[in-house]
């Protein structure tokens, strides 16, 4: 730790980037993605609907029957979870004050800020791509869990298939939607390599602010790693 | 139908039998350590929690617990989709645990099917007996436990008259069945008495063929093809959960659809 920054108290050092909510909720969300994107591929080897097979290697069951069991199981984890998260931003404003309003004009500008990278990073707020992308995943999630369910009870729950176009549509809409999720894995993955501070902050729930810029005479004793130091 | 019967060794892993807590600390663990890539799938399923007696103890407990909640899901009032005739799909899959070269063949002639447990009458029925009761027929969509489906038409009687007929004890929890190819499996009692539910004897008017189940199947619209026993030689009323071929090796006992 530097002088300068042990003088100050923890509330002039950190900006609170993520509620505590939103961290626990995100992490078993993630863990339950995996794995039910893990089983679900699995499943899907058993009967393709394409001219294709995902490597095994990466499919969560050992066989049909396991992956489904698994699938069946975490699918409780993800639900319960997820409905824990959306309850959770309705009522505290994180949906108001994080994820929206999402204007068009404001969509296209970050984004030629972020290809042009002059796209300033501030923690705590999300620019309007980083919005439009989170709320969009939460409705592929919502999707996927509807169109699971038409495809799990497709005579219980036969309204809900036949808006997803039937059993078969439903199949459909529920391998898309997965490819939607796996493609915003990808690049939600991307960013976080690109923005390596903005890791931390998710597990902490906090971030360094960045020091006011008049200190620079003083030289600073020179830390190996600065990130993870902020981050541990 | 029927699932693939090849089992290959489990991958299974322990994520959830740890509390919410851990998951997150080993997530944490997995993203620190630099597995930001869709690798962290292969780490997380190729760690060495596969075979934990624990972790398959949960899944089993989850399983279960999914029997119950389809259960509850389950209407009876509530009817599958029929459709017309010309909807059906050509050729219709064969598909069971063996080769189609090693279906069963049943001599209609001396076959009798057999009842057993909780039933009034349990005098055996010869096919003529049963082609001359009254039949109903459908045109449903068939789900099989891998994902693919297929529509098919299917005459017989309704099973709940049949129940009705022979006494069953139609408060008695499972109907099991016990096949001419060894297959065995078991339904709740609220399915076998669905309007749909039928005892078929044939598929598209014709007597059924070998490879479709003579000289019966069960055919249930509500729940996944590998539930629909073929070459019933044997029903029976209980009370103790008979479990069933494929449930036994870790499918869902309810699978209703």
């Amino acid at each position: 730790m530097d002088e300068v920054s042990a003088d100050r108290s923890d509330q002039q050092r950190f900006v609170h980037v993520h509620p505590f909510t939103v961290r626990v909720t995100h992490w078993i969300n993630a863990a339950a993605i995996v794995a039910m994107i893990a089983s679900g591929w699995r499943i899907y080897n058993a009967s393709p609907l394409f001219d294709f097979r995902f490597p095994a290697s990466l499919t969560l069951g050992g066989w049909l029957a396991g992956a489904l069991r698994w699938h069946f199981a975490v699918l409780w984890l993800l639900t319960i979870n997820g409905l824990t998260y959306l309850l959770y931003s309705r009522w505290s404003g994180h949906f108001r004050r994080d994820l929206g309003p999402i204007t068009f004009r404001n969509l296209i500008q970050d984004l030629q800020h972020a290809l042009t990278g002059k796209l300033v990073h501030e923690f705590g707020v999300y620019n309007t791509v980083q919005r439009a992308a989170y709320v969009g995943v939460i409705i592929v999630i919502v999707l996927l869990v509807l169109s699971g369910l038409a495809v799990w009870k497709p005579v219980q729950l036969q309204e809900l298939a036949a808006i997803m176009g039937g059993y078969e549509g439903a199949r459909l809409v529920h391998f898309f939607a997965m490819c939607f999720l796996v493609a915003f894995i990808v690049m939600h993955i991307i960013m976080v390599l690109l923005v390596p501070r903005s890791l931390p902050p998710m597990i902490t729930g906090r971030a360094r602010r960045p020091p006011p810029p008049v200190q620079e005479e003083k030289p600073k004793p020179v830390l190996p790693n600065t990130e993870a130091g902020d981050a541990l | 139908m029927k699932p693939p019967v090849k089992r290959s060794s489990g991958l299974d892993h322990g994520l959830l039998r740890r509390s919410a807590t851990q998951i997150e600390l080993v997530e944490r663990r997995l993203f620190l350590k630099g597995a930001f890539s869709m690798g962290a799938l292969a780490l997380l399923s190729g760690c060495d929690l596969s075979n934990d007696e624990t972790v398959e103890q949960a899944l089993w407990t989850m399983s279960r617990w999914n029997d119950r909640v389809q259960a509850k899901l389950f209407r009876r009032s509530r009817l599958a989709p029929e459709y017309p005739e010309s909807a059906i799909t050509e050729p219709f899959p064969f598909n069971a645990f063996y080769d189609q070269a090693k279906v069963p063949r049943v001599e209609p002639d001396d076959y009798r099917l057999e009842l057993l447990g909780l039933i009034g009458d349990k005098k055996p029925w010869s096919l003529n007996e049963l082609y001359a009761l009254p039949q109903v027929s459908q045109v449903t969509r068939h789900v099989c436990v891998e994902g693919w489906s297929a529509i098919g038409k299917w005459s017989g009687v309704r099973f709940s008259d049949f129940l009705q007929r022979i006494g069953a004890d139609m408060s008695a929890r499972y109907v099991g069945f016990k096949c001419a190819d060894d297959y065995y499996t078991s339904i709740d009692m609220d399915t076998a008495l669905h309007a749909q539910t039928l005892l078929a004897f044939t598929y598209r008017d014709q007597l059924l063929p070998a490879q479709y189940g003579f000289p019966m199947k069960l055919r249930m619209p509500t729940k996944l093809g590998f539930k629909n026993p073929k070459h019933i030689m044997a029903i029976y009323v209980t009370n103790t959960y008979p479990g069933g071929y494929w449930e036994d090796q870790g499918y869902n006992w309810f699978s209703g659809s």
